[in-house]
């Protein structure tokens, strides 16, 4: 074991933090970065709770060294937060749809559609379901999340259509 | 925070080789999808790892003069499927590695990974035996190219010796070209989960598209390693595209594969698997080529 430097962008800011190099991605966002939103559910990359955007790319940050995320981008739930602290589209969808119950597995389930809402390309329902594989829900029977992230690519489409 | 002993991030693999030859009992680990589950769950804490995850130089897909295309053992599942050389030639590779765990999963874990630890299970593994994958395995004394089919010696076990590193797998233009195929897997869900039984055909048809004129079927879970199965293959070379070719590779299959009972599924399910599958993904083979059945 030994006490590293990390370098990398977290929600777009710059930070530069001394972690052990034996830590998770997703313990040093909760515990030094203090991000929260990112769950410890299964621990062992089944869940999905713990998703972070890495480089644009969805990854289980439980199963993912620290000492990786060196000059890469991360991206967590917190993120999404506008200047004055509004909540995004896709979070208000959550909670129109119905799509959150105990909330445990939200953060990841949006994160996991991030990708999705911020691809040029239409998704079926059954590729969004594929995007969320990675992804359980214990309460909620996934019926109101994958209707509220159709719905915010629906719109995000047709916004972008006008 | 992980019961790691030591890690040490590997700069190139002339640095990951010369670390691993300086401790003899450390593990290679690459996304780390196997190995820090099994940290986590206890069986190999305490473990002294080289990580060989920064070395880009082992990432990537790229396509020889020769024809014969060169996969960095370190691309991940989602970058092999997406990859426009391997859309354009050996999709068959690209369908099969979008069946692993989840989304998170093939973001993190890698193609080289999945062979070399040895599992039967692995996704990637019986297509790359269908394709006859070449192994570049990098040494302190240089490189040596092996068959796929000389990689496991057992299961759980591949030839890779303290200081040996995969570098590249190649599939050779003369396993691709004209071919087609189909990886099957057959499993309890949908995702994040492992197979009961894979299939993996790739084959070629005659000029005329009437008849096989060669055929590589390979299975993962129907042995203690990935196989091939050589004396199915041959049978039904030559043979007219018809019911009795599919009912004899089905049931050639069966006789030549070797699965086992286990707490996922019986070893009869698995034969039967193996005959069905077998026939399925030979028939959606000869579709993409353009046969007619």
């Amino acid at each position: 074991m030994a006490n590293v430097e990390l370098n990398f962008i977290v929600n777009d800011e710059p930070r530069n933090i001394i972690i052990d190099d034996r830590d998770s991605l997703a313990d040093v966002l909760r515990n030094k970065l203090h991000l929260t939103s990112v769950k410890k559910g299964c621990e062992v990359g089944e869940c999905g709770a713990c998703t972070v955007l890495i480089n644009g790319e969805t990854f289980d940050s439980c199963i993912y060294l620290a000492i990786w995320a060196e000059g890469k981008e991360i991206r967590t739930l917190e993120g999404l937060m506008d200047e004055d602290g509004n909540i995004s589209d896709i979070q208000q969808a959550f909670i129109d749809e119905a799509a959150v119950q105990c909330g445990f597995c939200t953060p990841g389930f949006i994160m996991s559609a991030m990708p999705i809402l911020e691809s040029d390309k239409e998704f079926t329902r059954e590729e969004i379901k594929k995007h969320l594989s990675g992804n359980l829900c214990r309460c909620t029977g996934y019926e109101n999340i994958i209707n509220a992230i159709e719905n915010v690519k629906k719109s995000r489409m047709n916004n972008q259509n006008i | 925070m992980y019961d790691i002993e030591n890690i040490y991030q590997a700069t190139s693999v002339k640095d990951a080789i010369e670390q691993l030859l300086a401790k003899p009992d450390a593990l290679i680990i690459a996304g780390g999808s196997d190995i820090l589950i099994k940290i986590h769950n206890g069986k190999l804490s305490g473990c002294s790892l080289v990580s060989i995850y920064g070395l880009d130089e082992l990432r990537g897909i790229s396509i020889d003069d020769d024809g014969s295309i060169k996969i960095g053992p370190l691309t991940s599942f989602s970058h092999i499927t997406n990859d426009e050389i391997i859309k354009k030639h050996i999709p068959v590779l690209g369908e099969a590695v979008d069946q692993v765990g989840g989304p998170q999963i093939r973001n993190i874990g890698t193609i080289g990974g999945n062979i070399s630890n040895g599992v039967t299970s692995a996704d990637s593994a019986s297509t790359l035996f269908a394709l006859n994958a070449q192994l570049e395995i990098t040494g302190i004394d240089g490189k040596r190219i092996i068959p796929i089919s000389d990689y496991y010696i057992g299961p759980g076990k591949v030839v890779l010796k303290q200081g040996e590193i995969l570098t590249a797998i190649y599939i050779t233009k003369e396993n691709y070209q004209g071919f087609t195929g189909c990886y099957i897997k057959y499993a309890m869900r949908n995702a994040m989960d492992i197979a009961t039984l894979g299939c993996s055909v790739t084959c070629k048809l005659s000029e005329d598209k009437t008849k096989i004129e060669d055929v590589h079927l390979a299975y993962g879970v129907a042995g203690p390693v990935p196989m091939r199965c050589p004396e199915t293959e041959k049978s039904i070379i030559d043979m007219a595209i018809d019911d009795e070719m599919f009912e004899k590779f089905g049931a050639m299959a069966m006789e030549e594969v070797n699965p086992r009972d286990s707490w996922r599924a019986s070893k009869t399910l698995r034969l039967q698997l193996a005959k069905e599958l077998s026939k399925r993904a030979l028939k959606q083979a000869i579709i993409k080529s353009g046969g007619v059945l």
